[in-house]
């Protein structure tokens, strides 16, 4: 397939929030491209008949009762804060922006 | 309006349960922040969520209520976005497999009344509290983030674009917040945060089928709000549409101080929240007799209790809503009418007198034993006290409590009247003013409101002012 990926890079990195060099582009649009293909090739597959499947165990979920426990200490939350400030996370401003303007 | 408007509302609440949906961390309002936090709703890499029965409970009530389909098998997916209210950068919802699908909420509005179309109602993780540093929003330079409230259970109900006015926007939510508030599945504390509603809107030709382009409102604090913004919104859209322009499909503010909605300019294409199935969860499935028992715990809803009302008591309309909305009051008025049978007039004096001192006193319905407005009413249909001494007692009987039969006997404060009782102080009264009863005979009026003034003032405000006016005529024109 000659179809150049670098487009569809470009966007999945920005909504991931990555930066990558040229040549990062390049590479991962190949990769793209090949992944793609592969996908194709299963596709060929007749699965007419198949439910899709979502989870690989066939277990409905578990459910506990609504019972609160001790939740982790003031500190302990604040631990991997990139930046404190009283007993808050603080973070760069986000104030009138939607969240995909939001730049990470 | 040349256009006939269309719109679906988004409402967002809070689920009552004690811990969050996927963790045991509290759910109670108003704690220090980040003090209700575990690696769970913190999304540390590791946790797992485990569903919490209540919340399902909950939402199936929610839905029950709602008359929408509860499926038995549905599903969670990952929401994928950034922002610094959402710790894991993605929310656990519901995309393809929502928990309920369809339903409708019946809607009273100018005496006629429909039923509005639900689309879906799904559960996902609530998200936690920004807070903006300095006095204004835009200026601030960073933001501090609280994540209590982030993975309490959010239910999420939408409507079909079936909504024709801000006004039935407005009657909807109230109608809604009256029965999910009755089934017990949410507080409805807009204050609070636990109802929220955002809406799409746009207009198109009467009649059509096609929908024209859309706006989102955001931001709607209120249930006057959303009507206000919703109307506000239709006539911004009406304005471009008549001068021959079109309508940009994007997201608008409602400004609660300008009374205007806002345009935010957003980048092209809608939102690309990359949708997936929640590797952590299992699919919820639930058992049809689960279903069917918590239909069959269901309590009465608003509408029906107000039809009942209407029915048994032979109330109006009006009094059927209030004592619907003010559930309280509409319990204290059906249990007091378990032993009184003039119910007009019981309701007369439970949405009058008696709601006013509730609320002069800060007190509910709830903290008045009914038993005691039968007793007052009792009295003053047997003529035992009058309607003054009657308003009074029910004021004491709000504040402290006290027993107006005892109030009346301690104090004694029954009806002074009869001839036995009241005939000799209108006689004295009459011996001792001379003047007025002259002034009366001269065809002055006055002279006899006068007159009774002084025999209420003698008798302490328990003699019947009719009666009294009554019976001084009766002796002057005998002298």
């Amino acid at each position: 397939m000659a179809v150049d990926f670098k487009k569809e890079v470009e966007y999945v990195a920005r909504l991931a929030r990555l930066t990558l060099n040229p040549e990062e582009k390049e590479r991962m649009a190949g990769q793209l491209s090949d992944i793609l293909d592969t996908a194709r090739r299963i596709q060929e597959l007749d699965t007419e008949s198949v439910e899709p499947t979502s989870h690989v165990i066939d277990l409905p979920a578990l459910l506990r009762e609504d019972l609160t426990t001790p939740s982790l200490t003031l500190n302990r939350v604040l631990q991997n804060a990139p930046q404190r400030q009283k007993d808050f996370f603080r973070v760069p401003s986000i104030a009138g922006r939607i969240p995909e303007e939001v730049e990470g | 309006m040349k256009y006939e408007v269309v719109i679906g509302l988004e409402i967002h609440l809070e689920l009552k349960t004690r811990s969050k949906l996927f963790c045991g961390c509290s759910t109670i309002f108003g704690k220090e922040p980040n003090t209700n936090c575990c690696p769970v709703c913190l999304g540390l890499p590791g946790s797992l969520p485990v569903f919490n029965r209540r919340a399902i409970e909950l939402a199936v009530t929610a839905a029950v209520a709602l008359n929408s389909s509860v499926q038995l098998k549905s599903r969670f997916d990952r929401k994928n976005y950034f922002y610094p209210d959402l710790p894991k950068a993605y929310q656990v919802s519901q995309y393809d497999q929502p928990l309920a699908r369809g339903g409708y909420l019946r809607v009273e509005l100018d005496g006629s009344s429909r039923n509005v179309k639900l689309e879906r109602i799904h559960l996902e993780e609530e998200a936690g509290k920004l807070v903006h540093s300095g006095e204004s929003i835009m200026g601030s330079d960073y933001s501090l983030v609280d994540y209590n409230r982030a993975g309490i259970p959010l239910l999420e109900i939408v409507t079909s674009p079936d909504i024709t006015s801000g006004r039935e926007a407005r009657v909807l939510l109230e109608e809604l917040r009256s029965v999910l508030l009755y089934s017990g599945a949410s507080d409805c504390r807009m204050e609070e945060g636990s109802l929220r509603c955002d809406a799409n809107i746009s207009l198109r030709p009467p009649g059509s089928e096609m929908l024209g382009t859309k706006t989102e409102v955001k931001n709607m604090n209120s249930f006057r709000a959303v009507e206000l913004a919703l109307n506000y919104e239709a006539g911004r859209q009406e304005e471009i549409l008549a001068a021959g322009g079109a309508i940009a499909q994007e997201t608008c503010h409602w400004d609660e101080e300008k009374k205007e909605t806002i345009p935010l300019r957003s980048k092209e294409g809608s939102s690309d929240y990359r949708y997936f199935p929640e590797p952590d969860l299992l699919p919820l499935v639930l058992e049809e007799a689960f279903i069917k028992e918590i239909s069959a715990a269901l309590p009465e809803l608003p509408a029906a209790r107000r039809e009942r009302f209407k029915k048994q008591y032979n109330l109006h309309s009006s009094e059927a809503i209030l004592f619907t909305v003010n559930r309280s009051l509409g319990d204290f008025f059906e249990a007091a009418a378990g032993k009184y049978s003039d119910y007009n007039n019981l309701a007369k004096w439970v949405q009058g007198d008696l709601l006013y001192y509730l609320r002069e006193s800060g007190k509910t319905a709830e903290e008045i034993d009914p038993q005691k407005i039968v007793e007052l009413l009792i009295m003053l249909d047997q003529g035992q006290i009058n309607r003054p001494v009657a308003k009074d007692l029910l004021n004491e009987m709000v504040l402290k409590g006290t027993s107006p039969q005892k109030m009346v006997r301690d104090k004694g404060l029954e009806r002074i009247s009869g001839d036995e009782k009241l005939l000799p102080i209108i006689e004295k009264v009459i011996d001792e003013n001379s003047d007025a009863v002259e002034n009366y005979r001269q065809g002055k009026d006055k002279a006899i409101a006068f007159l009774v003034g002084r025999v209420m003032a003698l008798t302490r405000g328990r003699a019947d002012p009719g009666e009294v006016n009554k019976m001084i005529k009766e002796i002057i024109s005998r002298r």
